[in-house]
């Protein structure tokens, strides 16, 4: 294992080695030490490594992951794994808002809680959260799945394209066009899989799912006069 | 942009090491804003008499003279003390006495805050310069709140940075833009009688509270009041002579992280202004609510 300390080594050059930007190294698992809160750490990875990073970290840590495997033992700022093509991202502590923003394909596994605007714009990807989202989750979301253990905040799902919610907790409301729909045995399926990849025991049966209710899709006649 | 911290020692024995544990979070927001810092210091509280801060752009500015003046006029002692452009003025007498005489008899002279134990320093340029022009990492004292300036709404002057203060020992310092502050501006000026040094969005916040806490309102409920009567994007810390508070707009668009230990608490826009506190690494941290008003010390 090699082990980058940030606290003598930049940013940029952490990315450059991770990145394999020189060329490709033997080594296939790399620690992190002393984040700071320091952000774009570990982005725009293309190879299959492990990453540990062994503390907080700022803004888009995991941004465009590909293939890459990041845990991060800490917190995590805004923007968390953003646009991540594949891989997966862990975070052991919160993440703040925007986690998994645009994500197009991968694993976003978060253990505590995310705040406002997880799962924004998801374009495929899939984002487990243990604990509990803040509001607006999953907005604008046109594909993929988010899955959260706890409570959900106000407008989930707000103007909803496709994706498909699980929610065991409670939600405080939802958003403009998301609506409940039945937990099908393909369903209840497809969510086992996903939580055992995510590495959480969790019964199946309590969560209840959201999607589109796809009445934004079309121009209503009946509306013309609103414009 | 902009980057807020704030830091509250609940430990009152290492309140000697207030401007050492402060600075560098402050330093760290300078990518937030580099055109302007300020910083409000709480200590040395001076109990039933004044303590104000000045500013006048000339560092040469003779305050002497202002003290003798102030000290003839209003028959007690006033007594001075120069730090870079700014000075502290003390004296037996009401704080708001004291302002009123400087706004009156020296109205070039700004007035950066009035209280009993509230000092605010502030200045154009990089923080660290700042920080280092005013001696702030040698400062003792409880509290401390401060701000990184990227200026949206107004210009870029030693006015126009933060904290505000506009009531006695209360200052803002604010991440974001109210849209509704020219309207409130216009109705706390003739409603209210609060006179405005600058166009900053964020003296009306300030001013705001000022007025809602002058009928009666604990800081918690003019906060409360605050989220139905600002509209805006607003991350806001807010110094109290014994307590700091934190809210966040609904939308909660503004960044903010807290963390908070036996011996201190602090808040800051982005992490890696706390990652340099001692003993952060066993603190509690985690993201303040939106719409959701914290509140430490007596604040």
């Amino acid at each position: 294992m090699e082990i980058i300390d940030l606290n003598s080594v930049a940013v940029r050059e952490l990315n450059q080695l991770l990145q394999m930007r020189d060329g490709v190294v033997s080594e296939k698992k790399f620690k992190v030490l002393h984040p700071g809160g320091r952000h774009a750490l570990s982005v725009g990875l293309t190879h299959p490594i492990d990453v540990t990073i062994e503390g907080h970290t700022g803004y888009y840590c995991g941004g465009m992951n590909q293939e890459a495997r990041i845990t991060v033992n800490g917190n995590v700022g805004t923007g968390v794994a953003e646009n991540m093509m594949s891989g997966c991202v862990r975070v052991k502590g919160d993440a703040s808002q925007s986690a998994g923003a645009t994500a197009h394909g991968g694993l976003l596994v978060i253990e505590g809680d995310a705040s406002a605007r997880c799962a924004i714009s998801l374009k495929g990807g899939d984002v487990v959260v243990f604990g509990s989202v803040g509001h607006m989750a999953a907005f604008m979301a046109q594909a993929g799945r988010l899955v959260v253990l706890g409570d959900v905040g106000d407008d989930l799902g707000d103007s909803l394209y496709e994706a498909d919610i699980y929610v065991r907790g409670t939600v405080a409301s939802l958003g403009a066009d998301c609506e409940e729909k039945e937990m099908t045995s393909d369903c209840c399926s497809e969510l086992e899989s996903l939580l055992v990849e995510a590495e959480v025991a969790a019964d199946v049966a309590k969560f209840r799912r959201f999607g589109s209710a796809r009445n934004l899709y079309h121009f209503n006649i009946d509306n013309v006069g609103e414009y | 942009m902009c980057g807020i911290v704030g830091l509250y020692l609940k430990n009152p024995e290492i309140r000697d090491r207030l401007g050492a544990y402060f600075s560098p979070m402050l330093e760290q927001m300078s990518d937030r804003g580099p055109d302007s810092a300020g910083v409000a210091i709480y200590r040395d509280e001076v109990s039933q008499s004044a303590k104000i801060t000045l500013y006048d752009f000339d560092l040469n500015f003779d305050w002497l003279a202002v003290a003798a003046d102030a000290t003839c006029d209003l028959g007690v002692d006033i007594s001075v003390n120069r730090i870079s452009n700014h000075a502290i003025l003390t004296g037996e007498i009401k704080s708001a006495t004291l302002r009123r005489w400087v706004e009156e008899k020296r109205p070039n002279i700004t007035v950066m805050s009035s209280g009993n134990n509230l000092e605010i320093y502030k200045e154009v340029g990089l923080p660290s310069d700042v920080l280092t022009r005013f001696g702030i990492p040698q400062i003792s004292g409880s509290h401390a709140i401060g701000h990184t300036r990227m200026a949206t709404e107004s210009a870029v002057t030693t006015e126009g940075a933060h904290p505000f203060n506009t009531g006695d020992d209360l200052c803002l310092v604010h991440n974001g833009s109210l849209s509704n502050h020219h309207r409130l501006r216009g109705w706390l000026r003739d409603h209210a009688g609060f006179k405005f040094q600058t166009e900053n969005d964020s003296e009306v916040a300030a001013a705001y509270l000022t007025w809602r806490l002058g009928q009666g309102a604990t800081i918690a409920e003019a906060l409360e009041a605050a989220l139905l009567d600002l509209d805006g994007f607003y991350t806001f810390a807010i110094g109290t002579s014994d307590g700091f508070s934190v809210l966040r707009d609904p939308i909660a668009c503004k960044p903010a992280v807290m963390a908070e230990t036996d011996d201190w608490v602090a808040m800051a826009s982005e992490f890696r202004a706390l990652a340099q506190l001692p003993g952060v690494d066993e603190a509690r941290v985690w993201e303040p609510e939106p719409a959701t008003v914290y509140s430490w010390g007596q604040a």
